[in-house]
């Protein structure tokens, strides 16, 4: 296990230098001079030209990529072309939101997902089973955006229970859930058609297994055979398909972070690429590449360590 | 196949069919991606105004009989707006995949079947297009790209591509060391032949199952780019931008956005209900639950 855990994480290394190398070049081939985009297009050559040497952009390409990857191991995420701020530090101000929006919307998914997921597989065929997969198929067929404003609409408009905008205090309690509650249920609802799809179709193929069967033949009662023997096999797919899911989720926290206008990387990323903001568009898109390959990593150690039949070679 | 259906004569394909049917809700995703479809083909005969034509005497009117689902801030009709956006979407959606699966496919394809140093180059490039959430990779070649309406094809089937990859490699490994392509092999078949009129008809069904469910997938990427801006550009209607329009007014006017939203969902639910229809009709194991 732990040699496994070793070998996977060096494994990561590499995807994640080319991953890194990917968002470099993707940025420089962007359309337009980041210095005018930063100044407008009516400053002088001067002033470009000073603004370009300022940040490095005069540089050869190959001593770009040094620097950044230099101030990358050190943490050091450059300067906003437009605002001159480091953008390490507006990062850190936003990317807790991020972490706590698509953490409740994890978790929500899976605490109202597994039990749906489980009443449906019981009664396969049954009023509650047909419930359970039309609901599903809506959760898994709405944008997050679209579910953003109907929520909006009948709890913030309709009945002003909560507020519209904007992300709150993140250290005051109170005020930082009121702003995620709606944010939370828009992702979360969507997390939970994923873990009650999930769950209902791995229920089903576990209750095929003939180990199932001779658990019956038995005569164990119905409730043990789903708790201990179903159950505890069934989740294994439930859990390593998490990480698949939680990086689907990061991609549609984009969305409704601009729907709810709620501080976050989504945003951060959105509003770099129209103001042509190329420093920060590079830092949000290596950090989101950070997250998922990091996912990744665990989401395999994870499955490693609770299915013990699968063998890495 | 079971000695009764020896019997009673029944194809292959009818008895696919049969299943599909008696799959009540894959016929109804069915219907309706149809419905949609053909709704996209004859949206100038449909659409009762013109999309772009304004009425600034009927700005923000709600539901009428004039304007079934009332007009937007310019006095457009939304419903004819509705219909003619239903074209980008269905255009976008449709080829972004297709493009998709034949170079992603290509790829996992001659990946799985080379191996060695070919596949390692081949699918680490995937995983390394796959490190990115869709939505996230979708807007950084959009930014790259521009936004028209090739360029948003070219944008999200550089999406779909790595998915068709990772499902054909999976798939092909799965099939190399079946006796048919071993057959084909030993009679001398050239590697082009083996790949494409052996391996892809047996991997066909798998790939249509996933191309239909993302469909769903480039459908709703589209509208996110639309809704955040990066999109097909307003005036040409498309039911991400006409969200977005609508959000302005969402107090006074919500329908805007709702009909809209309800457009798109109700087309992705089509998919995916087709694509899952598709799935128990060629999934022995399935069928017919």
């Amino acid at each position: 296990m732990f040699k496994y855990a070793v070998r996977r994480i060096l494994q990561s290394i590499p995807i994640l230098l080319i991953v890194l190398t990917l968002v470099f070049l993707v940025v420089r081939v962007l359309p337009g001079d980041p210095a005018v985009a930063a100044l407008g297009d009516y400053a002088s050559q001067e002033s470009v030209n000073a603004l370009r040497e300022k940040l490095g952009l005069n540089q050869p390409i190959w001593m770009q990529y040094i620097d950044f990857f230099g101030n990358l191991v050190t943490g050091d995420l450059g300067k906003s072309a437009i605002t001159g701020y480091p953008v390490a530090r507006q990062v850190r101000r936003v990317l807790p939101f991020t972490l706590e929006l698509t953490f409740f919307a994890i978790v929500l998914g899976y605490i109202l997902g597994i039990p749906l997921g489980i009443s449906a597989a019981v009664h396969r065929n049954t009023f509650i089973d047909y419930f359970n997969r039309i609901f599903s198929l809506l959760g898994l067929s709405v944008p997050a955006f679209y579910l953003g404003i109907l929520l909006i609409l009948v709890f913030a408009i309709i009945f002003p229970l909560f507020p519209v905008v904007g992300g709150g205090d993140f250290w005051d309690l109170r005020d930082n859930f009121r702003h995620l509650v709606l944010p939370g249920l828009a992702l979360g609802l969507l997390m939970m058609a994923y873990v009650t799809r999930m769950t209902r179709s791995s229920i089903l193929d576990v209750l095929r297994e003939d180990y199932v069967r001779t658990a019956h033949a038995k005569g164990l009662l119905e409730r043990i055979v789903l708790y201990k023997h179903v159950l505890r096999n069934a989740l294994i797919p439930i859990v390593a398909l998490g990480g698949l899911y939680a990086v689907v989720l990061i991609g549609s926290s984009v969305m409704v972070e601009i729907v709810f206008s709620r501080p976050g990387l989504g945003k951060l990323m959105v509003g770099a690429i129209k103001q042509r903001d190329y420093t920060t568009l590079q830092s949000v898109m290596v950090i989101y590449a950070v997250m998922v390959v990091i996912i990744n990593l665990v989401t395999d150690l994870i499955y490693s360590f609770i299915d013990p039949r699968i063998k890495y070679n | 196949m079971d000695g009764t259906e020896v019997f009673v004569g029944i194809s292959q394909r009818r008895r696919m069919w049969t299943a599909f049917l008696r799959n009540r809700t894959a016929s109804v995703g069915g219907v309706l991606a149809v419905f949609i479809v053909l709704v996209a083909i004859f949206a100038p005969l449909l659409s009762p105004y013109d999309p772009l034509a304004q009425d600034a005497s009927a700005r923000l009117a709600g539901s009428s009989a004039a304007h079934w689902l009332g007009t937007d801030d310019f006095g457009r009709d939304v419903l004819s707006r509705i219909i003619w956006g239903s074209r980008v979407s269905l255009i976008i959606g449709f080829f972004s995949v297709v493009a998709g699966l034949l170079i992603g496919t290509g790829m996992g394809m001659v990946a799985g079947y080379y191996g060695g140093k070919t596949e390692t180059l081949i699918m680490r490039a995937v995983d390394v297009l796959m490190c990115f959430p869709d939505l996230i990779l979708a807007i950084a070649v959009t930014a790259v790209l521009g936004s028209n309406l090739v360029n948003l094809i070219i944008t999200i089937a550089i999406v779909m591509t790595p998915r068709f990859a990772r499902l054909s490699h999976g798939q092909l490994l799965k099939m190399k060391e079946s006796e048919y392509v071993i057959a084909a092999q030993a009679i001398g078949a050239r590697v082009p032949r083996v790949l494409v009129r052996h391996i892809f008809p047996n991997i066909f069904g798998e790939l249509l199952v996933a191309g239909t469910l993302w469909v769903g997938v480039a459908i709703r990427l589209e509208a996110n780019l639309a809704f955040i801006g990066l999109g097909v550009q307003p005036p040409t209607p498309t039911w991400g931008n006409m969200i977005r329009q609508g959000v302005d007014v969402l107090i006074n006017a919500p329908g805007i956005s709702i009909y809209s939203g309800l457009s798109i969902l109700i087309t992705i639910l089509a998919f995916n209900t087709l694509g899952d229809g598709i799935r128990d009709m060629i999934d022995p194991r399935l069928r017919g639950e």
